[in-house]
């Protein structure tokens, strides 16, 4: 911070350099290194060929590229229209938004966590926990039927998990179709519509500057990030499979 | 003789060099150390010109920047000229990519070292791009004047992920053609337009005739796919995220070069 305001005395142009040769001697040496390390690790490990490939011979388990197994992993708590389409349209529109959501000036240019306490956590949850860690789990973890398997355990492929999941609103003893097609729509849309009015009420004196479409789009982006992880709790802590059943989609 | 004893031979052989005609026309200024050259070597050099001629010193710094974003582009770089040698010998043929792979595996010079190099910089490429994205988030560079090269940004994380999903299938081996199976699986519960989606049934859509059979040029993952995602893996989508990555660069000059603390 005393750096950045040093600067600032100093003004924009005080502190400038040529870009040959520091620069591009820098991205020279930075691309040797690079290339020694791509060429060694090229060398010595082989990119993976199994069989030819068998339609009629459907391994199990049968993953994603790594790259998308925490999507892959989404798929046991969410319909694949939502965990394969859905979300992933979100994610990319979300973070397109990103600069037009978030109005704070500060933390423009340098690393600080201070000044930007919330953006901060809400990416690295997002990138660190979301994506990353679902990643390196769907990896490592996820064997036969996409069950859970420690790494010294054995990949049973006849291991058995009881599934006694149930509907949320048969979980409150709601028995009739229409009924809990109802329950289920107000508690997704109470969700959503109780989350936006608090965080309206207690961001109110932000509306002014901020404009009711960026805190709308905000908190409705947020919302479902943390449905994601609220939907995660419920299957795993509670056994639950949808929390909202219509004829045309399930939530 | 004196001249050979001398070593002025040498001086004089590198004058009738450098004032020839030849390399006078090939290189438009000297090399010695001095500001008007280090300036002519990046705006006179049709490779370094993205660059701007001086930067902010707090640029350079490692610390800062992770290099990620320039790594991100020679791995890309890595990839396209593997990519062309692994071309002379590959064929999208059902009857043949898998053997293809074989062949480049154990009979072509260097097959090997292409294939593996070609493989680990598309996997590198992708974590060095969401490293990058994220050292551009923790440093709040895409606030103004950068939100439009994060966008940018954003395709171009797109696209290296579907490029290199896109490449996954082409060894054609069980690996990848059930790993793309899973991924394009998804594909037909895309609502509307997919025939296991939300309100399908009002668009008609079918399993023969619906978002995953146009991805795939059929119901299933079979030669039709693999030509599909021959021609968007080695055309379309570098072409494309190669534009885009020329916008990138010239976006990060006109929005004033690397944010910094001012
Ligand atoms: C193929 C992918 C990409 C390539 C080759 C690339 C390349 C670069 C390079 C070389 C820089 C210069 C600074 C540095 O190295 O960090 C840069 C800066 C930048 N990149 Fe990327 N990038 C890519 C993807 C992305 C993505 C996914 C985002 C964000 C979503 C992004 C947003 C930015 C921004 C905002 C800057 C300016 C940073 C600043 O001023 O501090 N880029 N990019």
């Amino acid at each position: 911070m005393a750096q950045a305001v040093k600067k600032k005395v100093e003004g924009p142009s005080a502190d400038k350099v040529h870009v040959w040769p520091y620069l591009v001697r820098l991205e020279f040496m930075c691309a040797i290194i690079c290339m020694i390390v791509l060429t060694v690790w090229s060398i010595v490990i082989d990119a993976p060929l199994e069989e030819a490939a068998n339609p009629t011979k459907t391994p199990n388990p049968s993953k994603a590229p790594w790259y998308f197994l925490g999507l892959q992993d989404i798929l046991v708590y969410f319909d694949p229209w939502f965990a394969g389409v859905v979300a992933p349209s979100l994610i990319i529109v979300g973070l397109m938004l990103i600069p037009y959501l978030d109005v704070n000036p500060k933390g423009n240019g340098y690393y600080t966590y201070a000044e930007r306490k919330v953006a901060i956590w809400v990416y690295c949850f997002g990138f660190l926990v979301l994506w990353i860690a679902l990643i390196i789990m769907g990896v490592f973890l996820r064997g036969p039927g996409w069950n859970l398997f420690m790494p010294w355990e054995y990949w049973d492929p006849h291991k058995v998990v009881a599934l006694t999941n149930v509907d949320l609103p048969y979980a409150f003893g709601i028995r009739t179709y229409n009924a809990a097609m109802i329950f289920g729509g107000l508690v997704v849309g109470g969700y959503f519509v109780l989350g936006a009015m608090v965080y309206f009420f207690m961001e109110r004196k932000a509306l002014k500057n901020v404009g009711f479409l960026r805190m709308f789009l905000k908190i409705q982006l947020l919302l479902i990030m943390v449905g994601i992880v609220v939907k995660i709790v419920l299957r795993l802590g509670f056994n639950i499979k949808y929390v909202w059943v219509t004829p045309w989609f399930n939530i | 003789m004196d001249q050979i004893k001398s070593g002025k031979i040498f001086s004089e052989l590198a004058k009738a060099v450098t004032e020839s005609q030849v390399w006078m026309s090939s290189f438009r200024h000297g090399y010695a150390d001095t500001p008007r050259n280090r300036v002519l070597q990046i705006a006179s050099n049709v490779w370094l010109h993205l660059h701007p001629v001086k930067i902010q010193r707090h640029a350079l710094r490692i610390k800062f920047t992770w290099c990620m974003g320039g790594i991100t582009f020679l791995m890309f770089l890595v990839t396209v000229v593997t990519g062309v040698v692994l071309m002379f010998y590959y064929r999208p043929v059902g009857e043949y990519a898998y053997y293809d792979m074989k062949y480049l595996q154990y009979d072509v010079p260097f097959g090997m070292l292409m294939r593996n190099m070609h493989r680990w910089a598309a996997h590198s490429m992708v974590i060095t791009v969401w490293l990058h994205m994220f050292r551009v988030f923790l440093t709040g560079s895409y606030k103004a004047p950068r939100e439009f090269n994060w966008v940018i940004g954003v395709f171009l994380v797109t696209f290296t992920l579907l490029l290199s999903f896109t490449g996954y299938l082409l060894p054609w081996d069980q690996l990848s053609m059930w790993a793309v199976t899973v991924g394009t699986n998804m594909a037909r519960a895309t609502p509307f337009l997919g025939h296991e989606g939300p309100f399908a049934e009002f668009v008609g859509v079918s399993p023969r005739y619906d978002a995953r059979s146009v991805l795939l040029g059929g119901s299933l993952v079979g030669p039709p796919a693999l030509l599909r995602f021959y021609v968007l893996h080695c055309i379309f989508i570098p072409l494309v995220a190669g534009a885009l990555m020329i916008v990138h660069f010239w976006r990060i000059r006109k929005d004033g070069g690397i944010s910094g603390p001012l």
